[in-house]
């Protein structure tokens, strides 16, 4: 086993790499760099501009750069931001934690919803519970995040005033308060990330449950006596969760997708809206930074399916 | 005495988009204890959804049985819940499936795929459930038993998964064994040991066997008493000599002459006989016998009335107009 993930996670390697290759060309490529805004200044001469310029290689043939950039990412140097006049990866720090714990909520509620609604509708296929879920479903991903979220925030917070729709990271209050007060301000935008994860993946647990649960080692099960809770726990879902597995694993750049569009709607700081102000204010360092922290995710995340591969299925890890 | 397992009547029905197909029609099959039955019929003739109709083990729905007495040691079986089954499945009476490629389950180990039914009928402690696991393993003939036990199906080759099933299958020591077409998906040779090690474990366990299959070598090797279905329906029914020796229904004469022979001598070898055409689709079957429009002794009668089952010569029943002339012949 340990033998199995040390070889995916050489094979992550190459890809990150890659990965930071394509972002370091898009960025070089992009309009605009760090010190645009020093062009336009006019307090700042232009040999002051030109000096800086050459001291911090701007003008260097870009493989270079990349070089450059490379072996400061490997000595643990993240570069620095010239808008928040601090170290990119202090900002990183700063702002990760409460992404993470937006997506990292929101994907668990959005297995707790899809796994027993999915499991349990298609042990009824056609039911009355299943033709519910189905359609909830299919208007949950039907609605995005952009439009769900707003929703919420009118009803929840305008018109019912019971949440806050302004995230903060300066909670006022410690202890229990302090927690609560996490939770609460966490509800909508885990809530609608949630949801709209869980309406896929509804689906396609559902869908999953029903292409096992017709196989003949589930008829076996069955004539073993073990009884309808024993046969789908055990022979049905572990085999089934295979395939889900995968496409939580395929869902995790749109989930960061979806998170960024989220984090602005409810003003969450966290990486994604990070990543847009520094879109917006040329802060290419952390554009660099922020976009390869979400391809490590993600490659992160592929290598967390390949692992649960091999534990679900035995026929994966002897490869 | 009576026997130990009782069918009567059993209709089982599927829904389906075109209309109620009527898969088992009016079956009446019964096993005596420590008995071998074989059901034969070509495929789509009703056999395992009869064999899958004991324990409740269709897709219901669409299945449904829509009517029948199962008694099984003087239970009748139809109306019990699934869970009132579940006291049954396995422990009274156990399962060997056609397909040993498919039917073990490819994420857990053969071994705890054969002790969950065992500490779920008895009260054994896992290890004693591995034990037992272990001694089944050696029954059915796998080697190093000890180590196999906790490999999983891919690691076994076919012949060795339907071993595997047996062993399952056996655990709980029931007193029937339905084997759904057990060699079908085997090798020649292979066929000819699992069906050899399935007559060992029946003489050793005192188990009466229902073994359904479409080869009728398979019925000449196994059977005691031979029953012959075709479209939902039991067509003949007799002794294993008997029906060999004299088939009365024109489809089992069929199915015997279809058996390939290598006693004859090359100059009277001649092309396989066939029966020609296929079972008929069992949504609004023909309306008469089933077999007519198949029989090459067809009459009108055929056509128009359906035969009833009824003995022929003690321990010997069939549904064949035919039989009527035929027996008249014979005195």
């Amino acid at each position: 086993m340990s033998q199995y993930v040390l070889r995916r996670f050489l094979i992550a390697i190459p890809s990150l790499l890659g990965i930071s290759v394509v972002l370091f060309v898009v960025l070089a490529l992009a309009p605009g760099d760090p010190f645009s805004e020093l062009a336009t200044n006019p307090n700042v001469p232009p040999e002051v501009q030109a000096a800086l310029r050459a001291k911090f290689g701007l003008d260097d043939p870009i493989y270079l750069r990349y070089l450059h950039w490379l072996n400061a990412m490997l000595h643990g140097d993240w570069g620095f931001s010239f808008v928040s006049r601090m170290d990119v990866d202090q900002l990183i720090l700063q702002r990760l934690p409460a992404t993470l714990y937006v997506i990292g909520s929101a994907q668990i509620l959005a297995l707790l919803i899809a796994i027993p609604v999915g499991v349990y509708a298609a042990t009824k296929p056609y039911s009355l519970f299943d033709q519910v879920a189905n359609t909830l479903a299919f208007v949950g991903f039907s609605l995005p995040t952009f439009f769900t979220g707003i929703l919420f925030i009118l009803v929840f917070s305008i018109t019912l005033d019971w949440l806050p729709f302004v995230y903060t990271t300066n909670i006022k209050g410690t202890g229990i308060l302090w927690v609560l007060e996490m939770i609460r301000q966490a509800i909508m935008p885990v809530a609608v990330l949630g949801l709209f994860q869980a309406a896929s993946m509804t689906r396609f647990v559902r869908s999953a449950m029903l292409d096992v649960i017709r196989l003949d080692y589930v008829t076996t099960a069955r004539a073993k006596g073990l009884g309808q809770a024993k046969v789908i726990v055990k022979h049905v879902m572990r085999n089934a969760m295979i395939p889900v597995v995968t496409l939580i694993a395929l869902q995790m750049p749109a989930v960061f997708g979806g998170a960024i569009v989220t984090e602005q709607i409810f003003r969450i700081p966290g990486i994604g809206s990070l990543l847009i102000s520094s879109i917006l204010s040329n802060d290419t360092p952390v554009v660099m930074a922020v976009t390869f922290v979400f391809a490590c995710l993600v490659v992160l995340f592929n290598l967390i399916a390949d692992v649960l591969y091999g534990w679900l299925d035995p026929r994966i890890s002897l490869r | 005495m009576a026997p130990l397992l009782q069918i009567k009547g059993l209709k089982t029905h599927f829904s389906t988009d075109d209309g109620i197909l009527q898969a088992v029609d009016g079956v009446d099959i019964s096993i005596n204890r420590g008995e071998t039955l074989c059901v034969v019929g070509e495929s789509g003739c009703g056999k395992t959804v009869t064999a899958m109709s004991i324990l409740k083990l269709i897709a219901m729905p669409p299945g449904r049985i829509a009517a029948g007495e199962i008694i099984f040691e003087g239970r009748d079986l139809v109306p019990l819940t699934s869970n009132q089954l579940d006291e049954i499945r396995a422990k009274e009476i156990g399962f060997i499936f056609q397909e040993p490629m498919t039917s073990l389950n490819p994420v857990l180990t053969i071994g705890e795929q054969i002790a969950e039914s065992l500490r779920r009928h008895e009260a054994v402690t896992r290890k004693q459930a591995l034990e037992r696991t272990i001694e089944m393993l050696k029954l059915v003939q796998i080697p190093n038993a000890e180590g196999r036990v906790h490999n999983y199906p891919h690691q076994f080759s076919g012949g060795m998964r339907q071993r595997v099933m047996i062993a399952m299958a056996l655990a709980c020591k029931p007193k029937l064994i339905i084997a759904d077409e057990p060699t079908t998906a085997l090798d020649v040779t292979i066929q000819a040991q699992i069906l050899d090690l399935l007559q060992d474990m029946k003489e050793r366990f005192g188990m009466a066997v229902m073994l359904i299959t479409h080869a009728m070598g398979v019925v000449a090797e196994t059977a005691q008493r031979v029953v012959v279905m075709y479209a939902g329906k039991v067509v003949e029914e007799a002794g294993v000599d008997e029906l060999f020796a004299d088939p009365r229904h024109p489809y089992t004469q069929g199915l015997i002459r279809s058996i390939p022979r290598i006693d004859l001598d090359a100059e009277h070898k001649t092309r396989l006989e066939a029966i020609g055409g296929s079972v008929p689709i069992l949504i609004n079957p023909p309306v008469g016998c089933r077999f007519a429009a198949r029989c090459r002794h067809a009459m009108s009668i055929c056509t128009e009335k359906e035969p009833l089952l009824r003995e022929i010569a003690p321990g010997h029943r069939m549904a064949c107009h035919l039989g009527d002339s035929h027996l008249g012949d014979a005195a």
